[in-house]
């Protein structure tokens, strides 16, 4: 309590804009990365018809999803491959 | 032709039928015939911000009904007569107007005027894509808080989304003092972050209830308040002219820096 009283006293008041810009940021890159499940369903089914032409994948096991953190956002897939599939104009 | 520009903001009670009556009745000072559509529809408060409450007989609901013709509802202000104001209906709900029957009021008004200016009801549902469909323009409103900066983003993703490329940013309720001590963010910090070109900057100010109260928009008066001041500006940018933004820091140092600059100009400043 003591230790609070000279904070108060003797620490300046850094504000609290930096505060909400930093909160700010934060829940827009949240809101802005956010996709609707339509959406995010119909690309998983391009990318998987593209990556289906080279491989053949391990149809049961696969992951899509949408990762936000502090610094960037990112579209995660973990498609497990279970052959190469042998180039067709080769 | 007219330019048809919606002002939305996503949060209440930022300022955007404040904005929308001040920037019509500028406008209509700037010579221009103006149109302002109330789209709040069952919440309308554009009439009283405007001081023409008493004069409202019919509104769009009527026109789309065919209960009367649209200049039937069409309400001219005495001050300024190239001000017209469509009035919302006020015992109704949001739904009751479709996104079509918006168009549509759009379409018969367009070639009369200059600029048709659309106030937007808050949030993002029905009401709000309604008024957004026949703008090719948009002003967000926003305040430098975090709830008004997050709905301003969240809307302006809509806009784009529904094709209004051309979206100006206002910054309504900025008290510099508090940017100074660092406890608001700037007009700088929201821009950044919203990432949209500025159009103008309202200084918070006792002045604006004061005017809302009596039913005359700030521009009317004889000798213009700061945010009075702000607002012709931004009409003036609006309408491509190119004018510096005020240095708000400088109006608000207390009654002695004021005295000085009345009696020194503003190079005392």
């Amino acid at each position: 309590m003591i230790t609070e009283f000279f904070e108060r006293l003797f620490v300046h008041n850094r504000g609290s804009r930096e505060d909400v810009k930093r909160r700010l940021k934060l829940v827009l890159a949240h809101d802005r990365s956010t996709l609707n499940a339509s959406t995010l369903e119909k690309m998983r089914k391009e990318i998987l018809v593209v990556v289906s032409k080279y491989v053949e994948l391990d149809t049961d096991s696969l992951e899509f999803s949408i990762k936000t953190d502090s610094k960037m956002t990112a579209l995660i897939a973990n498609l497990p491959i279970r052959r190469i599939l042998e180039p067709e104009d080769s | 032709m007219a330019r048809v520009i919606v002002v939305t903001s996503g949060k209440g009670g930022v300022g955007k039928t404040t904005t929308t009556a001040n920037l019509g009745m500028a406008l209509a000072q700037l010579g221009y015939q103006t149109a302002l559509i109330d789209a709040d529809i069952g919440l309308r408060n554009l009439d009283l911000l405007l001081g023409l409450e008493n004069r409202v007989i019919y509104t769009a609901l009527e026109v789309l009904s065919g209960e009367c013709r649209l200049d039937q509802a069409l309400i001219k202000d005495k001050r300024q007569p190239g001000l017209t104001l469509l009035p919302a209906a006020q015992n109704r709900n949001k739904d009751s107007i479709t996104g079509e029957q918006m168009q549509y009021l759009v379409n018969l008004m367009e070639k009369d005027y200059n600029y048709i200016l659309i106030d937007c009801p808050a949030g993002i549902e029905t009401g709000f894509h309604n008024a957004i469909g026949p703008a090719n323009e948009a002003i967000v409103v926003t305040t430098p808080e975090i709830a008004a900066v997050r709905d301003a983003d969240r809307v302006i993703g809509l806009l784009e989304a529904k094709g209004i490329k051309q979206i100006g940013l206002l910054v309504n309720r900025l008290r510099p003092q508090m940017v100074k001590a660092n406890d608001m963010m700037s007009v700088a910090d929201v821009k950044e972050i919203l990432a949209i070109p500025l159009i103008g900057v309202i200084p918070e100010d006792e002045c604006v209830i004061v005017s809302t109260n009596r039913g005359e928009p700030l521009v009317l008066d004889k000798k213009l308040s700061l945010p009075g001041i702000a607002f012709e500006h931004t009409a003036c940018r609006l309408d491509g002219q190119q004018i510096e933004f005020l240095d708000l820091q400088s109006y608000s140092r207390g009654p002695f820096k004021r005295l000085r600059r009345f009696f020194l100009g503003s190079s005392a400043s």
